[in-house]
């Protein structure tokens, strides 16, 4: 396969932090449409490789290309945002004084020049849209309540719900489901496996119950570098992977 | 269009500040022109322009919620915008003087003459006009607060940083102006004022248009705020306050918005300080103290961070009771202000309108908790 055809292409990403290699010559091909699973160990580099991708974080080396051609690794994090990457964070990060409503119309696809936002009113679309997302994530009840009210779950799925609106064409998901109760966490697989249909999705997950219900490729980071790829089922069977990951 | 953009933010509290307003600037008036001056109604020119002057700090305060209220920004260095638009207005003032100065030079600002100047420094060209002026009174805090603004949020300066950054501008343009070559009358600054556009700026009339003016600037300056804050940008900009990263990632460029409201901010200083020159009768350096902007901050805690209308009341009541005390027990007035932040701080985090808000959402508890359930049943 031919490096245009690739949504997310990393090569060789490299990043150091007062020497410590928080990645290591990470390689990683992520196609259109795709979903895919990262798990590894603490300290594997999972969140650095969210970091390096969105712009947070500036690689020492390596290449780093969205859809084949543009190099992330000199641009800024809204910039990155704007050409479609979008984020969910480990732990639930919303606008806790903004209502659900406004979270939500704050994250819709929209200009993000300041003069544009001065003037923006919603339109017919944009709240019919804001609407959908609020049946999807089941928070209709919630609208007009201040996101930080809500229940730790419904943080979750709200800021699932907040990338729904950017509508990205990637998203990376920082463990969707950590502090979830069993019922929260299947429904936030069914609400990641339709998204998975329409974007491609990069899921970063240490529950190996939740990476079996969503039943796609997985990649095994282990010190900053790829151990394994493949379903869940094969990487479970690999030895390395067992030594340093799913053995303890 | 712009008639909704500017409505869309006003709610009940504007609508009692803005009514508040409007009666001051009816009854003042008449109260300080058409009454004898032996009628207890009779307000006079000192006291008009001690009201004025509290209107000005009330504009200063407002500005300053907008950036630390909204935006989350501490500025402790406000009064310098304010005082470059005094600065402004007061080049203007004594280009007016002409030739009725102590020395006599039509040409030359007394304090010129007597360090010997034989010409206008050339900053001072077109002060003698009163639309320059104008424009400058937002022009140059605006450029100094865009110019500090594009390098301090562009390289991510934040929180305490930030603001003990905008305490040394404050320091540093005082240390500036202290100096009699920058040009500016050194540590007397400017004073002697004769006329604004063609009045005597001691008569009474003169003294009520300026509280008028004031009164006026304070309301657009309320609803421009308002709108402003109401507006999707102002969503923005309440986000940024909370969570400036997160804002990023979903494709706001945060420091373009913050530019934006610190700039507006710092013209809103700029135009009280304009209006609180010709009331007061003199601008100096002392203004640009650190102490005055931190003082401003005190308006904004007491009033209320982050309601506009709140830093409007806090201005004028500890400025109110600055008066009085200075004059009753003026040994005691930086305890009492000290005393009155500490306690504010300890007791009351949103200050005297969040204590009403408080107030008032502990009486009528029951009937908003069960409006709530009604409303949603209907989407």
């Amino acid at each position: 396969m031919s490096t245009e055809d690739t949504l997310l292409y990393l090569d060789g990403v490299s990043v150091s932090f007062d020497g410590f290699r928080a990645l290591n010559r990470l390689s990683l091909v992520i196609e259109p449409g795709e979903m895919r699973a990262i798990i590894g160990p603490n300290g594997a580099g999972k969140t650095t490789m969210m970091d390096v991708i969105t712009g947070k974080t500036r690689p020492d080396t390596g290449t780093i290309l969205f859809e084949g051609r543009t190099d992330l690794t000199s641009l800024r994090e809204p910039a990155i945002a704007n050409l479609g990457i979008g984020r969910k964070f480990q732990r639930p990060t919303v606008f806790e004084m903004h209502t659900v409503w406004d979270n939500l119309e704050l994250s819709l696809k929209a200009p993000r020049r300041p003069l544009k936002t001065l003037t923006y009113s919603a339109t017919r679309e944009d709240r019919a849209r804001i609407e959908e997302i609020l049946d999807i994530t089941r928070l209709s009840p919630r609208r007009d309540r201040p996101a930080g009210s809500l229940s730790h779950g419904e943080k979750q799925w709200l800021e699932i719900g907040m990338l729904l609106a950017q509508d990205p064409k990637l998203l990376l998901v920082d463990e969707p489901v950590a502090g979830m109760t069993d019922a929260e966490t299947e429904q936030t697989a069914h609400l990641l496996k339709d998204i998975a249909g329409k974007h491609s999705v990069i899921v970063v997950e240490h529950d190996m119950v939740f990476v079996r219900e969503l039943g796609v490729k997985v990649t095994v980071l282990h010190e900053g570098s790829v151990l394994a790829e493949g379903s869940l089922d094969t990487v479970s069977a690999n030895k390395q992977v067992i030594d340093v990951y799913l053995g303890r | 269009m712009l008639t909704r953009f500017f409505l869309m933010g006003l709610d009940k509290k504007a609508g009692v500040l803005l009514t508040v307003l409007a009666v001051l600037a009816v009854a003042v008036p008449v109260m300080a022109l058409g009454t004898a001056p032996d009628s207890p109604w009779h307000l006079s020119t000192h006291t008009v322009a001690l009201l004025g002057k509290y209107l000005c700090f009330a504009l200063l305060a407002l500005s300053l919620d907008l950036v630390w209220g909204f935006v989350g920004i501490l500025s402790l260095g406000h009064a310098a915008f304010f005082t470059l638009g005094g600065y402004a207005m007061g080049m203007y003032l004594m280009r007016q003087i002409g030739s009725r100065g102590m020395y006599g030079n039509a040409d030359l600002p007394d304090f010129m003459v007597f360090l010997n100047w034989t010409e206008l420094p050339w900053y001072w060209h077109g002060f003698d006009q009163f639309w320059f002026a104008a424009i400058m009174v937002m022009l140059v805090p605006g450029l100094l607060a865009f110019a500090f603004g594009w390098f301090a949020f562009r390289s991510r300066v934040t929180g305490v940083y930030l603001s003990i950054i905008t305490q040394a501008l404050t320091f540093a343009l005082m240390l500036a102006f202290f100096r009699n070559d920058m040009g500016f009358g050194g540590n007397n600054g400017l004073t002697d004022f004769k006329e604004i556009l063609g009045f005597d700026i001691q008569a009474a009339s003169t003294r009520v248009g300026l509280f008028v003016a004031t009164v006026a600037a304070l309301a657009v300056g309320y609803i421009l705020a308002s709108a402003v804050v109401a507006s999707k940008l102002g969503k923005v900009l309440i986000a940024v306050r909370d969570a400036e990263s997160r804002v990023r990632f979903l494709g706001y460029e945060t420091d373009r918005y913050k530019l934006f409201a610190w700039t507006l901010s710092a013209c809103m200083a700029g135009v009280a300080g304009a209006l609180y020159v010709p009331q007061v009768g003199i601008i100096n350096p002392s203004e640009f103290s650190p102490a005055s902007s931190i003082e401003a901050v005190i308006w904004v805690a007491v009033g209320g961070r982050g309601t506009l209308a709140g830093p409007v009341l806090g201005a004028v009541l500890v400025n109110f009771g600055k008066s009085y005390f200075t004059a009753a027990l003026p040994e005691l007035w930086l305890f009492a202000l000290g005393g009155l932040f500490v306690l504010v701080t300890l007791f009351l985090p949103k200050g005297i309108l969040g204590l009403a808000a408080q107030l008032r959402d502990r009486l009528p508890a029951r009937a908003t908790v069960s409006a709530k359930p009604a409303d949603q049943k209907g989407v």
